[in-house]
């Protein structure tokens, strides 16, 4: 492959069609040829370097009409080169995996007649999350296979080696094969007991890219995934609200952070550079919604912050009120924890502090510097400066990351100052 | 495929107190739709023995392999389309929840 910049304005064009069509294509074809040869490595491999070809052709033929197509067809005339020449003790498997490719036309390979309407990229998904395999390696394959995310990257961002991270998405593979995981999308009752999972997986994804250590890249990819998943199982609500919940906190994004890197918190971000057309595809999105789950109540919660014009407009009774569903629907500690935030806001610091007293009476919130922030933030809007400040100091003590832990040193000493 | 479940104790049984579906309607059902095709409960476990050979001597050890506190008390061997199916299958077992049970598919050397 050549460097797109010294090649000249038309490779980098190439470069950027094959870029553009490999983000769609991609799965497509890697779940289309898995669903007719059953081989995840050989599928993967193909669609690899399909777009490899298209990278080495494009330049000096030019972009073909249908770029997907014709990525398709590249890979699985590859699929069917590597078969044949494959060994001879697979030979029945192999004879039905090119029978099925040589049948076909491309348009058959990705949509075979008689074969049920799910599209193959949410087969694709519906296994990469399915619950037999280890939580991090759903996550990894997910990136992997379904977003065509390099093994190296994938690595670093869950501070792993490479051979470590190649040995769990080997492992995952091998079990979807050796144990007979199903390539397909439940039915049924089956399928609302599977689907929490496969979203858990992306929102999962996007909170890696969302939080402050983490790798940005994998948010815009989670926002992806969440799409497709709306725009293709359009009879859930779920899948519709988790993309909003992600446009939503997504659409702070260039807030977050000041020149230096430091967090910003939300009072303190400038509204106006929030992307207001995320938030406006979101609010849509959750107007749509026939029933509230748990994603959408916390979508709604954002779109509360997102869509109001300061910190004072917030709403928060209604904010306290959509904490209370959800803390009804989907009890945790995190979640005990907010809605005590959101009632100290919405009905003073007292109510606040009280809720919090519950959320952490099991003990399921020691150690836990966001409970000892919330804490201070009451204790401080209580007016209690003082205390506060040894709050503050204590949870930066405990922070997960140096970017956290200077944002609550900051807040212990604005807490001291005030109470001078 | 074949799949072997490990039948097991467990020291946290669930605690839901709807009645548990009867092992006898469990075994008929999948006998009937061809699925189980073999399936025993073993003795207690005090009534196991370890044996291993290490050059060449034959050593025996009162107990199982295993030190934990859940036992293997029975074994169901299960022919099923694919790992839902048998999951399906595991999940209806009366031990899935007095116990829990293990799904292993047999090795496949022919493929």
């Amino acid at each position: 492959m050549s460097d797109p910049h010294e090649a000249g304005p038309r490779a980098a064009g190439a470069a950027q069609a094959a870029a553009a069509a490999a983000g769609d294509a991609y799965p497509r074809i890697v779940a289309a040829l898995i669903r007719v040869t059953g081989d995840w490595t050989l599928a993967e491999d193909c669609a690899q370097e399909a777009l490899v070809t298209a990278l080495d052709r494009w330049p000096t033929d030019g972009v073909p009409a249908n770029p997907g197509g014709w990525l398709m067809t590249v890979a699985r005339n590859r699929a069917l080169d590597v078969l044949r020449r494959a060994a001879i003790e697979r030979r029945k498997l192999r004879d039905l995996a090119v029978q099925a490719l040589t049948a076909a036309t491309d348009d058959e390979v990705e949509r075979p007649p008689g074969v049920a309407v799910a599209d193959d990229r949410l087969r694709l998904i519906f296994t990469c999350c399915h619950p037999a395999l280890a939580l991090p390696a759903q996550v990894a394959l997910t990136l992997r296979v379904v977003c065509a995310v390099p093994t190296e990257r994938i690595a670093q961002a869950f501070l792993v080696s490479e051979s470590t991270m190649t040995r769990r998405l080997t492992r995952a593979k091998t079990k979807i094969s050796a144990a007979g995981i199903p390539f397909r999308v439940p039915s049924g009752d089956a399928l609302g007991e599977r689907l929490p999972g496969v979203l858990a997986v992306v929102y999962l994804l996007f909170t890696h890219g969302y939080n402050p250590d983490g790798e940005p890249a994998f948010a815009d990819e989670a926002i992806r995934l969440a799409r497709l998943l709306a725009s293709l199982m359009p009879d859930q609500d779920e899948p519709r609200a988790l993309l909003a919940l992600a446009l939503l906190q997504h659409s702070r994004r260039a807030t977050r952070r000041d020149a230096a890197g430091e967090l910003v918190p939300l009072d303190r971000q400038d509204r106006t550079r929030w992307d207001h057309a995320a938030i406006d595809e979101a609010v849509a999105l959750l107007a749509d919604l026939r029933q509230d789950g748990p994603y959408a109540w916390q979508a709604r919660i954002a779109a509360c912050h997102a869509t109001a014009r300061s910190v004072e407009a917030t709403d928060w009774r209604r904010i306290a009120t959509c904490y209370d569903r959800l803390a009804a629907l989907e009890p945790s500690p995190v979640v005990g924890l907010n809605r005590a935030v959101a009632h100290g806001y919405a009905h003073g610091p007292a109510s606040g502090l009280e809720l919090l007293a519950l959320a952490r009476a099991d003990g399921a919130l020691d150690g836990y510097p966001l409970a000892l922030a919330a804490e201070a933030d009451l204790t401080a809007r209580a007016g209690d400066g003082t205390r506060a400040a040894a709050l503050f100091r204590e949870a930066a003590a405990q922070a997960g990351s140096e970017v956290e832990r200077r944002a609550l040193l900051q807040r212990a000493a604005e807490a001291q100052s005030a109470s001078h | 495929m074949k799949y072997m479940m490990f039948v097991c104790t467990d020291t946290e049984p669930d605690t839901d107190p709807t009645p548990e579906t009867d092992i006898d309607v469990w075994v008929d059902e999948n006998d009937a739709k061809g699925r189980r095709l073999q399936g025993m409960v073993l003795a207690p476990k005090a009534t196991a023995t370890t044996v291993r050979v290490r050059n060449g001597q034959t050593l025996i050890t009162d107990g199982p392999f295993a030190e934990t506190k859940e036992v293997i008390c029975g074994f169901d061997l299960i022919e099923c389309a694919d790992l839902d199916e048998a999951i399906e299958v595991a999940r209806t077992h009366p031990m899935a929840r007095g116990g829990r049970i293990e799904i292993r598919p047999l090795a496949d050397f022919e493929q």
